[in-house]
């Protein structure tokens, strides 16, 4: 075997091949989780209808299930065909079938940690996996140390000469800068922080790689992207669901903890971050650590921070029952549904321009969106009459649902006088590429196997968010109490005041 | 939505395109490229169905060039252009204009198309039949960026092919080239895992099939050997068997979807190897509308030089 092998068959100028994973294999722990059957499965068999993955491409699952691998087989099977985006194609099914294998066990049984190894060592041999694997945890985060120590203790995490072995691992990434740490060190003391990727799944969608795109392939957007121009910046994340069945982890940990720590934060770092030197996962990181290390909260953590809980109430012509008296929740539960915080970047792009980032469950609507809100026009020319209709420039990057772009400014509405009156521009992913754009995982976990890391945060980023968020959940454990808001609205009237300090109001998302 | 036009020109089908737009309510347009396809009657219709279902990845106008050839002496003289504008669910996510031309007109075809471009939006032709014999050079042709042959609806494909070799200029392609993207890849990706040099290549195939002959020679071009070209039943391209010290790498599919990949010292294993439709070659044409320069150095079947500043 030759090991600095050039495929003959492979070449730079060949774009119409498509960028297939190596050889290997993907394990999913918890395989008979709502994830792994909604998302995982389906991404892992779209991949193989795009012709993404290799010729031999295994899917090993483990889970406390009493199965054999046509058991699994069948569920792997219903979970495509309930979920996946593309077509079922009979022929993909077969050659995506025969590398499926099922290890039934608990994290605790070093049995079926053996029969794993042995497993992995039958398809290497069988269908040429090459000793390449990737182990996805998609299981709570108290199972981490157990899972890391047992894919160490049997030998699954050392990849033999010439091969690799990588950890993806799900948010949370802890629940405070104490246990991140603790965290990583668990994972990092079995793979190194190369070996580990962490899913954000926001990252993979199209509209937030395209933010990167947007800013530095173009000339139009970046000369007004700073202080000069712009005057504040809004991040939201809305879900109009509740906790649904999640009561045990979401009770304790909030909104801002589940989605501000991770999402909010990286989209911003997206937002406010300078150039990389180069489109890869180092550089990248240079970057975002810059502009997570220049975040600074504001003094008076009171007046700029606000949480809430939804209420019961009528949301979008159904009647929902208020957090407290969700099933599983403690009366007095002092956990946030809704958050929303002030944060400044201290540098020299971004010094005086605020960042507004809010969240919450049991909003008017489901939305993920940026928005870059300008200053108005130093002067105008036209009288106050004419413009009186006329609100701030902003650029808004619409992250999901009806991905796409929207810029909002003025335009003359027709007729004899002159009046200008906010238009919008739109650009919509679902119009110009219509049906090609993939789903995140997909990306995500094609990204895994090519070991290509520049969509997923590391651990430094992981625990500067932290360092970001913990003072202010201190804070709220040590004041008051979350405010209410009614379900289906768009938050606690608290957040519209802490606007209202700055002069500013929410957008309507 | 759909309008008809006799006897009319470019600016009144321009006209009628801005007015179907408003007429359901969407003035704006997100539409990426201009689709012109130049056949005649027979195969406008497979031809528009497939252009329509690959819009959906790609929003295009699309212009569909009919050359009548009229019945009478009278109207053979007589030049005029009919036009039938669709936009709305009519169209798939853009718009259509199928123009039939009939006279002279139809000798002319590009100063109907010419105004009819999208601005600023890449251009691309493609011809489902009887293609010019040097597209680039074509009056139509020289308005696009990416010009779309078939070598399978050729008479004699393989001395039409000897023709593409010549006349080929970047932006040129073949959707016999694009019907072995799959192929390709998992022969790539079965080296791959090989990893071993390869001493010998064999393409089986129909007799006459142009994709086979180009994969040879695309397999002549980047392991420097000599492919060779064994006659089967078919349909189209049945196996692949590239030689190696210790054994064949074979990918071989007989009939259906369902190929058999094997690897020397490796248990066999099955690919999904589809037959596509024509909009599924289509819609990969139109993700990349630069030369396609790995296509050249297949038609060429040239070695391909270490240093790719020099193809």
């Amino acid at each position: 075997m030759i090991s600095d092998w050039d495929n003959p068959l492979r070449d730079a100028r060949d774009r119409r091949l498509p960028r297939i994973a190596g050889p290997s294999g993907l394990v999913i722990f918890g395989v008979t989780g709502d994830l792994s059957r909604k998302k995982l499965m389906p991404a892992v068999y779209d991949l193989a209808n795009r012709g993404m993955l290799p010729p031999g491409f295994s899917l090993v699952g483990f889970a406390r299930r009493d199965w054999a691998d046509q058991d699994f087989a069948q569920v792997v099977h219903d979970s495509v065909r309930e979920h996946a985006r593309t077509e079922f194609r009979e022929e993909v099914w077969q050659q995506l079938a025969e590398g499926m294998r099922f290890i039934p066990g608990d994290f605790d049984d070093d049995e079926a940690f053996k029969q794993l190894r042995q497993t992995v060592d039958e398809l290497d041999a069988a269908r040429g996996t090459s000793g390449n694997y990737a182990f996805y945890l998609s299981v709570p985060p108290k199972f981490f140390p157990k899972v890391v120590r047992q894919l160490k203790k049997h030998g699954l995490a050392d990849a033999p000469e010439g091969s690799w072995r990588r950890a993806v691992i799900e948010k949370p990434f802890g629940s405070d800068l104490a246990s991140a740490r603790e965290l990583n060190a668990i994972v990092h003391d079995v793979f190194d922080p190369e070996q580990v990727f962490r899913i954000d799944h926001y990252l993979g969608k199209e509209t937030v790689q395209n933010i990167l795109a947007l800013r530095f392939a173009n000339q139009m957007f970046e000369p007004i992207w700073n202080r000069s121009y712009v005057d504040h910046v809004q991040i939201t994340m809305a879900e109009d669901i509740g906790i649904g069945g999640r009561a045990g982890y979401y009770d304790g940990i909030g909104s801002a903890r589940d989605v501000i720590q991770n999402h909010l934060l990286q989209l911003m770092a997206l937002t406010a971050m300078e150039e990389p030197a180069a489109f890869d996962a180092a550089s990248l990181l240079t970057e975002k650590l810059k502009v997570l290390k220049a975040v600074k909260l504001p003094e008076d953590l009171g007046r700029h921070t606000v949480r809430g809980q939804y209420a019961a109430s009528w949301q979008g012509g159904a009647q929902v029952v208020g957090y407290l008296q969700e099933e599983g929740i403690d009366a007095r539960s002092k956990t946030d549904t809704y958050a929303a915080i002030k944060l400044n970047v201290d540098n020299r792009r971004w010094a005086g321009v605020p960042f507004y980032l809010r969240t919450g469950k049991r909003l008017g609507r489901r939305v993920t969106e940026i928005a870059v809100v300008f200053q108005r026009a130093p002067h105008s020319p036209f009288d106050s009459t004419a413009t009186e209709e006329l609100g701030q420039n902003a650029i808004v990057i619409r992250v999901q649902p009806d991905e796409g772009m929207t810029v909002r400014f003025g335009s003359k509405v027709p007729g004899t006088s002159m009046e200008i009156r906010d238009v919008t521009m739109d650009f919509a992913y679902g119009e110009s590429f219509t049906e090609s754009s993939p789903e995140a995982y997909e990306r995500l976990i094609l990204d895994v196997l090519l070991g290509d890391a520049n969509l997923f945060p590391r651990h430094q980023e992981v625990e500067e968010s932290w360092k970001i968020l913990d003072p202010i959940e201190e804070y709220w454990d040590r004041h008051g109490t979350p405010a209410r808001y009614a379900s289906g609205s768009w938050g606690p009237e608290e957040a519209d005041e802490m606007l209202a300090r700055d002069g500013r109001s929410w957008r309507r998302p | 939505m759909k309008i008809d036009l006799t006897d009319t020109t470019a600016s009144k089908i321009n006209k009628a395109l801005v007015q179907g737009r408003r007429a359901i309510g969407t003035p704006a347009v997100g539409m990426v490229l201009t689709m012109v396809i130049v056949t005649d009657e027979e195969n406008a219709y497979d031809s528009i169905k497939a252009a329509e279902e690959a819009s959906h990845e790609h929003p295009a106008r699309t212009l569909v060039v009919i050359k009548r050839h009229a019945r009478t002496p009278r109207d053979r003289t007589r030049s005029h252009l009919d036009a039938e504008v669709r936009v709305g669910a009519d169209a798939g996510t853009g718009e259509t204009v199928v123009l039939r031309m009939y006279g002279e007109v139809s000798e002319h075809a590009d100063s109907v198309v010419l105004p009819l471009l999208l601005p600023d939006a890449p251009v691309v032709v493609w011809w489902p039949v009887e293609a010019p014999d040097n597209p680039a050079k074509d009056p139509l042709g020289a308005l696009a960026q990416r010009r779309i042959t078939d070598l399978y609806t050729t008479e004699n494909p393989l001395v039409e092919l000897e023709a593409r070799a010549r006349s080929y200029a970047p932006g040129d392609t073949d959707l016999a080239w694009t019907r072995l993207t799959p192929w390709r890849s998992m022969l790539a990706a079965a080296l791959d895992q090989a990893r071993v040099p390869i001493v010998s290549a064999t393409v089986e195939a129909e007799a006459d099939n142009p994709a086979a002959e180009l994969l040879a020679r695309w397999l002549e071009a980047r392991l420097h050997v000599t492919a060779e070209r064994v006659v089967t039943a078919g349909p189209v391209v049945t196996g692949v068997r590239l030689g190696t010290e210790n054994g064949e790498i074979v990918i071989d599919r007989p009939e259906g979807p369902l190929a058999t990949l094997s690897l020397p010292d490796q248990p066999s294993r099955t690919l999904a190897l589809k037959v596509r439709t024509t909009s599924e070659l289509i819609a990969e044409e139109l993700r990349r509308l630069d030369a396609d320069e790995m296509y050249a150095i297949a038609l060429r079947g040239e070695a391909t030089k270490e240093n790719p500043s020099d193809v």
